[in-house]
């Protein structure tokens, strides 16, 4: 079979270990392995999971204009980020819109690290050079290292310890984003402490040619390979947005309830709109919704109060760590209350869902 | 190899004469369907009394991933559903032709069975590209 989509380094080891090959973001991922979603999601909230993220993109962005571009084009600062650490924010059109959300590590005083979506990391490489070549050229560059680098996401409670034994040089110590450098069975990796899925873990960049043998030290470890299908059930059960469903162009991140991801002390792309929403109110809110049992909401399913539609579904799932149904939706302003009971529209039949707050799962904090 | 004591659609279900009873019929869905829908959580299946048709929706199943429709293989009057299924969906994952049958159905026209994919038809169908 062939296919136009990109392929990671990885690609033949997922097809060996039986993982179920999709399309998603133009790359051939896998959606599962043969042991199931609900498997791999209890793997990461008990124990260990492994995940290739190398769909999403490597961008570095160096120079003495760098940080000065990276605040015009990032609703954080990175002005204010030291050196070894990282930041969650948005990427925004002058409306305010989100292009893409995106976690940036700070390499040094002049250099970073930048991971955007999959799909989205051609409209960001655009956007990025539309901007470096407006305002901050020379001085600011950028180096898109996708192709020739691995991305592997290992998440769970037990990733401290195993990361420790795995690799050179203890780890279990790194706070909750920032990053290191060490290496795992001889291959060099940069190691930022975040993730996706609401766990303890770390997200390990390898170079090309050593992406399988790391991938292979972690699985040699315990550590569940899990797919896009858990991906997705463990970014909802802790509240965390995926663009193309809660965030997207139309979207800002006040609507989505990312407040806090926004800086509001800096001028930027957007910014104007967003600090108008945060201090004004909006039309529309994100929220968190859940239901009794295990049929689940799905995007573009309707809400409703009194029998009149006041909002829509984004995503959703049953969640099996919390074992009821769970989703994200938009509703008008004054639905947005904890434990507000709105219906839900299941393909034409009406069930109540109660508004909760997010995220749905926090991870039991170590002592 | 699905087994070759039934008779298939192109929906993915199964269906065959239940041993107890000559026109009633059991019916489910295949392993090749269960195996693409991935881990299953819920079923809305028929009730008891009502009428399915041929190819017509009889109900629906929710894996984690999404939700499909399910369809009658037969023409009949449902008269058992299996009530296994409201707490354990996932026994049609472990045993799809077997404990994981979801109704039974008296049938007007046996037939009907006549027109339906052998097992090697059905097999050969699903290893289509």
């Amino acid at each position: 079979m062939t296919s136009n989509n990109l392929q990671t380094a990885l690609y033949d080891t997922h097809v060996s270990l039986g993982g179920r090959m999709v399309e998603f973001g133009g790359w051939d991922m896998p959606v599962q392995y043969p042991s199931g979603i609900l498997a791999e999601v209890n793997a990461v909230r008990t124990a260990t999971g492994l995940f290739d993220v190398s769909h999403m993109g490597r961008l570095y962005l160096s120079g003495p204009k760098a940080t000065e571009f990276l605040d015009w084009v990032l609703t954080a600062s990175a002005a204010t980020l030291s050196v070894g650490r990282a930041r969650y924010c948005m990427i925004c059109n002058e409306q305010g819109g989100v292009i893409d959300d995106t976690i940036f590590y700070r390499l040094a005083e002049d250099r970073y690290l930048l991971i955007p979506n999959a799909g989205n990391r051609p409209a960001v490489v655009a956007w990025f050079q539309r901007w470096i070549d407006e305002k901050f050229s020379p001085g600011c560059s950028m180096e898109d290292v996708t192709a020739s680098t691995g991305l592997i996401a290992f998440q769970g409670p037990g990733t401290a310890d195993a990361i420790d034994q795995l690799a050179d040089g203890p780890l279990s110590g790194m706070r909750p984003f920032s990053w290191a450098e060490s290496s795992i069975h001889g291959a060099p990796v940069f190691v930022g402490r975040t993730g996706y899925t609401g766990e303890d873990g770390f997200e390990i960049l390898v170079q090309g040619p050593d992406v399988v043998k790391v991938w292979t030290a972690l699985t040699g470890s315990g550590a569940v390979p899990c797919g896009l299908g858990a991906r997705d059930v463990l970014r909802l059960e802790a509240g965390l947005p995926l663009h193309g469903h809660e965030i997207d162009e139309e979207t800002t991140p006040i609507q989505a309830g990312l407040d806090r991801f926004v800086h509001f002390d800096k001028e930027y792309v957007g910014s104007t709109v967003l600090k108008d929403q945060h201090e004004n109110g909006i039309e529309r809110k994100l929220v968190g919704i859940t239901l009794p049992g295990r049929s689940a909401p799905r995007a573009g399913y309707s809400l409703l109060h009194r029998g009149e539609t006041i909002g829509s579904v984004t995503s959703g799932s049953y969640s099996p760590t919390l074992d009821t149904s769970i989703g994200m939706g938009y509703v008008l302003e004054r639905y947005v209350e904890s434990g507000t009971v709105l219906d839900l529209d299941i393909r034409g039949r009406t069930a109540q869902v109660t508004v909760t707050e997010l995220p749905f799962y926090t991870r039991p904090r170590r002592t | 190899m699905s087994p070759d004591d039934r008779k298939y659609t192109k929906e993915h279900e199964w269906v065959m004469l239940d041993g107890a009873a000559a026109n009633v019929a059991v019916a489910g869905i295949t392993d090749f369907a269960q195996d693409q829908l991935g881990d299953i959580v819920f079923f809305e299946l028929p009730k008891v009394g009502d009428t399915v048709a041929h190819l017509g929706k009889m109900g629906e199943v929710e894996s984690v991933k999404a939700v499909s429709d399910l369809f009658s293989p037969i023409d009949g009057v449902v008269t058992e559903i299996n009530e296994k299924l409201l707490d354990h969906p996932e026994l049609v994952n472990e045993d799809p032709f077997g404990e994981g049958w979801l109704i039974k159905a008296t049938m007007e026209d046996r037939a009907q069975l006549d027109g339906l994919m052998t097992a090697e038809e059905y097999d050969a169908f699903t290893a289509a590209p």
